[in-house]
């Protein structure tokens, strides 16, 4: 029997409202206005979007295990690599960390009953599911070939289905709009007392420095598609030379806003981790200040450097060096964090769970994706290797190695909360080390074939063989790791799913964290909180004690006042 | 003084230039190679090292500081100003000595020296032509050695990249304007040339070589290219024209490429998805070449440049002799 009390809101589970049972029936889903059923239906969505891209990934390294086509022709190549591109980024990375988890964390975490204009949320969602239908029609009527960049006048000139796939683009941009309007209006109006600016936990300005992104950057997306279109359709010449138009404006409008996208994939990530690494070493975080400004500073620096993707574009030497410089700028931020997260662990007492272990693989993963970055933001090193497989590598280190594993360590971190059931933490640290092991395995040979000067979006690399002998083996190892990237990745969605059914039922507070939404009972009620939360430091812990009966955390205040409360 | 200046950074990039590359890079063959490779190796030193300290600090705390029963976090400041702002300034510093050198060597790559060499470059789907002064063509480059070459490059349809690893030279091909770039051989020899700029089906058969001539071979080299064309007969003339212009996209050995093979289809009636069948004559290959859309063969889709205005009507009549002899 336990000494200490659980916090009052726990009670809701025994009556057995939950936001999960409180209602039934399908109508009672796709129209809820609920954040954290909205957050639930956005999980279950990007999770198939990654699966899908997925898919195309596998195929595009079996294409590429040996020299010479493999199983594919060169057309279908150039749709597999782009619509992997395409899906990943506009329907997996961009909406994964905020719409999925942001969405049902971030009023909990906050203290509040929902987000601030609830409809739009839902209408989000749906803008979601109406984007990523026109994928779906792109790839039943005709596909797409033009690289998920959409370069002119290639994709002005392409017999492929671009109008579909920029209008699923399009739709996508008001869908992620809408969700930074909302977050960006959550946290300023609907903070509880107590909860200050500096009292929020870090996951919250990240989301809060992202919905800033969205909300600024994503017009110049859709304002850019809507020119294309405009192009292809009626003939307009704005970027198709042969119509007078100018196709590196179109790599400026795009960057300006495909740059700064780049801050709304990695930046909730890293606000995870600092959840994450904080809780699971016991420590307050280290330098929250530091942190928290850090994310604004990437946020707005991320906007002044777009031209670092063009330094062989023929861009003025003047545009160049200025973007090189700013680039370097944004370095800084993401460097203090990683220093700042060591430090938290520093003295800490360290608890090596699956949600740490993502944690700890992203540390790895993002220092070397972060690192090979200055590579590329130095202009002489960078005409080398831009447009090879170094970038490639580079960039699947920041985002799969970052945003993907920050999404599995905070899905992990979530779960328990989100469904209420426990999954079975020994296939969940088996999965773990395979995503590690076949994610480096896949990318970093990647690294190798950059350097020497293999071009990405190559469908074949017989001609170059000649030079390099060599590209034939770090090719296939690179297409073996992605099977045990694959092979890891389907166990992880297995145990998941045979949680929900088979797992332990969680208790509120598995982890120890002193966020909100480890207050409340798992999964939620409907209202979040029965009492008003008590907010407090997010990072102080001394006032939780592990209840070993319980398999939970629990707050040793109000011992003395509340015992009543003590459950069973 | 900018100019000595110059003239010491183009010395010390020359003696730098010749080296195999180490694990990471391909041989270095130009003169403004040497100064790539030197900052990649003190980039990946410097990252190397942040690199180590992170994981070792990282499993290091993670074994001292295990979670074990009953032992409380210890105890560490959760701020410290003078900790953070010296993790702020030394990467700070570093990043600026990086970006300065990234840019004097930039600057090397993109300030053409006076007097070079002139070589036009076009792309096209997928291939490329370099035009030489005396007006020969070819789909190979080739320079002479340690002489400064620029290129003029413009595209004829996409986006592409000129990439020569070995150089560590990369410029894009931009349909509408002209780029350049220059670069000094240093070395005689072949060296490979890939489109790095993603331009469609044949986007990784958009190779060619880089042929670096011996000293005073190249000019010999161009004299023998630029007459051959006006001595040969017609149909071998034709072979070469077909070889530099149509090879990316038509076979002569019966397999069909991009587009139908050329052999065998003098007098043969083909079968068009947007005309009546037609047998391939002068005037039916004529027209192929000029107004390709005119009649698309059944099974291919249309994706071949017209060449009116590319091709004489010299050369035309010649790739007609030489396709007759493709039986
Ligand atoms: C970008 C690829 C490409 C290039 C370069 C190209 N062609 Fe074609 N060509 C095609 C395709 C595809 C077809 C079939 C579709 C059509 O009939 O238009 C074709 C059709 C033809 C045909 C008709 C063949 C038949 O079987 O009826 C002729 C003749 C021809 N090309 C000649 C040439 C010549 C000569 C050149 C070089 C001067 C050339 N092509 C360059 C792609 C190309
Ligand atoms: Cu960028
Ligand atoms: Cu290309």
């Amino acid at each position: 029997m336990s000494t200490a009390t659980p916090l009052p809101a726990e009670h809701d589970r025994a009556s057995g409202d939950n936001y999960l049972t409180y209602t039934r029936g399908l109508r009672s889903w796709i129209f809820s206005l609920d954040h954290k059923r909205i957050g639930v239906m956005y999980l279950i969505a990007i999770m198939a979007s990654l699966a899908l891209g997925g898919i195309f990934a596998l195929l595009i390294r079996t294409e590429l295990a040996a020299p010479g086509e493999t199983i594919m022709g060169r057309n279908f190549y150039n749709q597999m690599f782009t619509l992997h591109g395409a899906v990943m980024i506009f329907l997996f990375i961009i909406p994964g960390i905020p719409a999925a988890l942001g969405n049902f964390v971030l009023p909990i975490m906050l203290g509040a009953k929902d987000v601030a204009f609830p409809r739009l949320n839902l209408a989000s969602l749906w803008l979601y599911v109406i984007g990523a239908a026109f994928f779906l029609l792109t790839l039943a009527t005709g596909g797409l070939d033009t690289g998920w960049t959409f370069y002119t006048p290639y994709s002005t000139e392409t017999n492929t289905r671009v109008i579909s796939a920029a209008t699923g683009a399009f739709v996508l941009g008001f869908s992620s709009i809408f969700t930074g309007i909302n977050f960006v209006a959550t946290i300023h109006t609907m903070r509880p007392p107590g909860m200050t600016w500096f009292r929020m936990p870090l996951f919250l300005w990240s989301l809060y420095a992202t919905a800033v992104i969205q909300v600024l950057a994503t017009p110049v997306l859709g304002i850019t598609l809507l020119l294309l279109g405009a192009e292809r359709l009626l003939g307009l010449g704005i970027f198709d030379p042969k119509l007078g138009g100018d196709p590196i404006l179109f790599q400026h409008f795009f960057w300006f806003y495909s740059h700064p996208a780049v801050y709304i994939m990695i930046l909730p990530a890293m606000g995870i981790i600092s959840e994450l690494i904080s809780v699971f070493s016991r420590k307050h975080i280290f330098g929250y200040r530091f942190i928290a400004y850090s994310s604004l500073a990437i946020a707005l620096l991320g906007f002044l450097v777009w031209g670092h993707h063009m330094f062989t574009s023929g861009q003025s030497k003047l545009a160049s060096m200025i973007f090189s410089a700013l680039t370097f700028s944004v370095s800084i931020p993401s460097a203090i964090k990683v220093f700042n997260w060591l430090a938290t662990m520093y003295k800490g007492s360290i608890q090596l769970r699956t949600p740490m272990l993502y944690a700890l693989s992203f540390i790895f993963l993002f220092g070397i994706g972060g690192l090979t970055g200055l590579f590329l933001g130095a202009l002489a090193t960078d005409v080398h290797l831009t447009d090879t497989y170094f970038v490639v590598a580079h960039f699947h280190y920041v985002m799969f190695g970052g945003t993907l594993i920050a999404f599995l360590g905070g899905l992990h971190y979530w779960w328990p909360k989100m469904f209420g059931r426990m999954y079975s933490e020994a296939s969940a640290q088996v999965a773990c080390l395979l995503v590690f092991v076949g994610f480096n395995l896949t990318f970093f040979p990647q690294f190798i074939l950059g350097t020497r000067g293999m071009p990405r979006r190559y469908f074949d690399y017989q001609g170059l063989l000649g030079e390099h002998p060599e590209f034939t083996g770090y090719n296939l190892m690179s297409s073996l790791g992605s099977y045990l990237l694959g092979a890891g990745m389907t166990l992880i969605l297995v145990y998941l799913l045979h949680s929900l059914w088979r797992g332990r039922p969680a208790p509120a507070n598995p982890w120890g964290g002193a966020t909100l939404e480890w207050q409340c009972s798992s999964p939620p009620p409907h209202d979040n909180f029965a009492t008003p939360p008590v907010v407090g430091d997010p990072y102080d812990f001394s006032r939780l004690e592990y209840d070993a009966a319980q398999q939970a955390y629990v707050s040793t205040e109000g011992l003395e006042g509340k015992k009543l409360g003590t459950r069973g | 003084m900018t100019h000595s200046l110059a003239a010491n950074m183009m010395l010390a990039g020359s003696l730098l230039a010749e080296t195999d590359g180490g694990f990471w890079l391909p041989p270095a063959r130009s003169t403004t190679a040497g100064a790539v490779d030197q900052l990649f190796y003190f980039i990946l030193g410097v990252s190397a090292f942040f690199f180590a300290l992170i994981v070792v600090l990282m499993v290091l705390f993670v074994v001292l500081y295990r979670r074990r029963p009953g032992d409380p976090a210890g105890e560490a400041p959760s701020h410290s100003t003078a900790l953070e702002v010296f993790w702020t300034v030394i990467p700070l510093v570093i990043v600026i000595y990086i970006f300065y050198e990234g840019f004097v060597g930039y600057m090397a790559m993109r300030h053409v020296p006076r007097n070079a060499y002139d070589i036009l470059v076009r792309a096209q789907k997928w291939k490329w032509i370099f035009s030489y002064e005396n007006g020969h063509e070819d789909s190979d480059l080739h320079v002479p050695v340690n002489e400064a070459v620029r290129l003029t490059m413009t595209s004829e349809d996409v986006i592409h990249s000129l990439f020569i690893p070995t150089f560590r030279l990369k410029m894009d091909v931009v349909p509408g304007r002209y780029t350049t770039t220059w670069f000094r051989a240093v070395r005689p020899g072949t060296y490979d040339l890939y489109c790095a700029e993603y331009c469609g089906t044949g986007h990784s058969d958009m190779l060619a070589k880089v042929v670096v001539h011996e000293p005073g071979q190249f000019a010999k080299w161009l004299q023998e290219e630029g007459d051959l064309l006006k001595k040969l007969p017609p149909a071998e003339a034709g072979q070469r024209l077909v070889a530099l212009r149509c090879a990316s996209c038509h076979t002569i050995d019966g397999n069909p490429g991009i587009g139908p093979t050329l052999k065998g289809i003098w007098g043969q009636t083909h079968q068009f998805s947007n005309a009546s069948p037609t047998v391939v004559d002068e005037n039916y290959v004529r027209e192929s070449i000029l107004e390709p859309a005119a009649k698309v063969r059944q099974g291919y889709t249309g994706v071949m440049p017209t060449f009116k205005g590319i091709l004489s009507d010299q050369q035309i009549t010649a790739v007609i002799e030489y396709i007759k002899t493709l039986k």
